[in-house]
């Protein structure tokens, strides 16, 4: 509350909310160019969505069989090809930089696209009002509903229309869960009562947060909950696109009719509030940049079909940076298009993004299937054997990251005269190679003890693993050897 | 308060406090504040009725559901033994010895025995077995009364020196010189001549003198070259562990007043399974031997004892 209203007292006798109540939005429906992108966007997104946990993948007979599957029991994430461990967390990491680096690209070249396209929030919400136009009927047919008293009629609507909300929700919370667990497989469980209490839970959860968020809250969760509009502002300059009233083509706005009358010339704006009728977060655009506008650019949409109707030039209302707005004040041509988007900020953005996505597929051709750590006991640290001869004792954690069993060979690399033997072999059968079956995905632990004859040094050495198969790859795990002298370093 | 000032700004009235010229707005809490709040004292008050919650002078109000950390504890431990019931049957059933050839028994004996030794052994065997002076390390291959997993068990079960278990392992080596059985000089050249069999010292005219002494009072326990005696836990003496230490000062000590090392009979105190899973995890733990083929008894002498 910036300025004292006179009404205020006198309206709601001194009583204020600390909220603004919601204004109900019901955009009415618009077709064009925008539009037809925004169907695209929406039926992509959607079906990736609710399509990708139902593509199968064949992993042979060791790993499952869905290309897209978080398997947070085994800790293990499938992507089609690629299987990320744990430990390659960083993958994964990385993939958060380059979202985040993404964002910053998108909005600094086409400003709030996210918001106006492919936010699950824009795209949910979309699909909602969808639904309001096919059982209300459109945006004069919705607000009169509203005002009616509740007949039987209007509860039927209600009821027909929430249970689709309901419906649409369901399916997407439900939908979520898939990619946690083998999707034919927990969809029977989960309709036969018996898959893990929490595949229902969370689909409990996530089908009323889309049913409340997409159903009631809509053009709010933007608003007054999503960060991202806050942090946009920082993201924004005055070369990012944003969708521009050009008040100065526009006003004085007056229709068509008023125009004839006028005494001066007015504006292309025919005040035809078609603008505020299509928009989905119910502003009016012609107040300038606001953080309502999620930038879906339907305002545009129904702008140049209003300025078809009266035969004016389409885009008083469009995609604009803050500079050609000056620009076209001033009467100047304004920059084009491609000089926008491809300007320094953006090419860093775009170089810094490539960088960190090129440095991950290298990473990612790179990565050694197999893996061995080692961990050194320090309880005790070495051994004295009968003869004076010293004895280490590790823990080898060998990882068989490919989905099949493998023959590995852990070697000695260094420690002259010495060999090896684990809590399953003889002592007197130590030598300097082991041979071990690891069985597919899996990690073996491998208890080793390491021995040097009387009088050894303490020394550094490393556990080397090794495959002779087709595969192949090397990994070295490198620790110390420990006498009564220290341990080497 | 007979006099409420508005703020002209927002028409609201203040709570009438001022600081330094700024005031507070009156403002009633926000709704979804308030019943948060009135949910969370029905909350409170279903709690208290349910779960443990009034302090009473020796304990608390129990609640309705009856619900406790212990009765959780319980729960679980319950369900931990009745999921390891069949493991534990098999173990049973099992001897030491099948354990052993049974790779799936054998590391879950492995697992089960290293708990148990962090409860039972290492107070005086050390958390990583490594023993001390007078308490053997575990780990290496040097064992007084044998290395093969069924003698590790049996030297479990019946303990070393306890009295009332028959089956315990028992010898005494003599003290000789608080008994007046070696002179002063005598124990010296004796220790010498352990030290040069252990390679410790270079052959001197003590050790030379110390030999015969070693031949006529020791050998019969330890060996003619000091290799030990397992049968009577006598220490093999020519090798580079010393259970109470190497120095000259240590070893005397030992031969003037000898050593008497005690360990429980296990069989009376742990139940049969987890002295197995013990037996298997010490075994496991780098010196473990191979069972011996069985070899003809020699008449064991009664005096023995560890180095």
């Amino acid at each position: 509350m910036t300025a004292h209203d006179p009404n205020l007292r006198a309206d709601h006798s001194n009583e204020i909310g600390l909220y603004e109540k919601r204004k109900s939005v019901f955009p009415k429906a618009i077709d064009g160019a925008f539009r037809r992108f925004k169907w695209l966007v929406m039926a992509v997104c959607l079906v990736i969505y609710w399509g990708t946990p139902w593509i199968r993948w064949d992993r042979g007979p060791y790993a499952p069989d869905q290309a897209v599957l978080i398997d947070l029991g085994n800790r293990r994430f499938f992507m089609f090809d690629i299987e990320i461990w744990p430990h390659e967390f960083y993958f994964v990491a990385g993939l958060l930089i380059m979202a985040g680096i993404g964002l910053f690209l998108v909005t600094s070249a086409v400003g709030r696209a996210w918001c106006g396209y492919a936010c699950p929030q824009t795209v949910w919400t979309d699909l909602f009002q969808h639904v309001d136009r096919l059982v209300d009927g459109d945006r004069n047919a919705q607000l009169r509903l509203q005002k009616a008293p509740w007949t039987a009629a209007k509860i039927g609507k209600r009821a027909l229309k929430w249970a689709i909300y309901l419906g649409i929700s369901f399916a997407t919370g439900g939908a979520w869960i898939f990619y946690f667990a083998d999707a034919p497989t927990l969809q029977h469980a989960f309709w036969t009562g018996t898959a893990a209490p929490v595949a229902y839970a969370t689909t409990f959860v996530l089908t009323m947060t889309t049913f409340i968020f997409g159903g009631f809250m809509r053009e709010q969760v933007c608003v007054y909950m999503c960060p991202w509009p806050r942090i946009q502002t920082a993201m924004l300059d005055e070369k990012s696109l944003i969708v521009t009233y050009k008040d100065w083509r526009g006003e004085p706005r007056g229709s068509v009719k008023s125009a004839l009358k006028a005494a001066t010339p007015l504006g292309d704006c025919i005040d035809c509030m078609q603008c505020v009728a299509v928009c989905p977060t119910g502003i009016d655009i012609r107040q300038g940049p606001q953080i309502g506008c999620i930038t879906c650019a339907l305002c545009i949409d129904a702008c140049d079909k209003a300025m078809a109707d009266v035969g004016r030039p389409r885009g008083l209302i469009d995609y604009c940076t803050l500079d050609d707005a000056e620009k076209e004040k001033r009467g100047e041509e304004p920059t084009p298009i491609l000089k926008t988007i491809f300007r320094p900020r953006t090419l860093v953005y775009l170089g810094v993004w490539s960088a960190i996505g090129l440095a991950l597929l290298f990473m990612l051709g790179q990565r050694a299937r197999l893996d061995i750590s080692v961990a050194k006991d320090r309880n005790p640290e070495y051994v004295m054997l009968s003869d004076g001869a010293i004895r280490n004792a590790f823990t080898l954690k060998l990882r068989n990251m490919e989905a099949r069993p493998r023959t590995f060979n852990v070697a000695l690399e260094g420690l002259d005269g010495g060999a090896m033997f684990t809590d399953e072999m003889d002592a007197a059968a130590a030598k300097r190679v082991l041979t071990v079956e690891v069985p597919a995905d899996t990690t073996k632990p491998l208890r080793v003890y390491a021995v040097r004859p009387r009088g050894s040094k303490p020394a550094e050495f490393a556990f080397v693993l090794t495959s002779d198969d087709k595969e192949g790859g090397m990994d070295r795990g490198e620790t110390t050897f420990t006498t009564a002298e220290g341990n080497g370093q | 308060m007979s006099n409420p000032k508005i703020d002209d700004a927002t028409g609201v009235e203040t709570v009438g406090h001022e600081w330094d010229g700024i005031e507070e707005l009156n403002n009633p809490l926000p709704r979804w504040w308030l019943w948060t709040f009135y949910i969370t004292i029905v909350f409170a008050i279903g709690y208290c009725v349910a779960y443990p919650a009034w302090p009473l002078i020796d304990k608390a109000t129990a609640g309705t559901l009856g619900w406790s950390s212990r009765g959780d504890l319980e729960n679980e431990m319950t369900a931990e033994t009745a999921r390891k019931a069949g493991l534990m049957a098999e173990l049973g059933n099992a001897s030491i010895e099948q354990i052993a050839a049974d790779p799936r028994l054998r590391r879950a004996a492995i697992d089960g025995g290293r708990a148990a030794f962090k409860v039972n052994c290492i107070q005086c065997h050390g958390n990583g077995a490594a023993g001390s002076a007078g308490y053997p390390n575990l780990n290496d291959d040097d064992w007084l009364w044998g290395g093969d997993v069924a003698t590790v068990h049996q030297t479990l079960v019946n303990g070393i020196r306890q009295p009332g278990d028959d089956a315990t392992r028992m010898s005494q080596m003599p003290a000789f010189g608080r008994d007046g059985i070696l002179n002063a000089a005598q124990v010296q050249d004796v220790v010498s001549h352990v030290r040069v069999l252990a390679g410790e010292e270079k052959p001197s005219a003590s050790a030379q003198r110390g030999a015969q002494i070693f031949t006529d009072n020791c050998t019969v326990c330890h060996g003619a070259a000091g290799e030990g005696n397992r049968t009577v836990g006598a220490p093999r003496l020519n090798d580079a562990i010393w259970l109470y230490g190497g120095s000259r000062a240590a070893i005397a000590q030992t031969v003037n007043n000898a050593r008497y090392g005690v360990m429980p009979s296990w069989g009376n105190r742990l139940d049969p399974v987890t002295v197995k899973m013990l037996a298997t995890y010490v075994h496991s733990l780098g010196g473990g031997e191979e069972a011996p083929a069985p070899a003809p008894q020699e008449a064991a002498p009664p005096a023995a004892a560890t180095n």
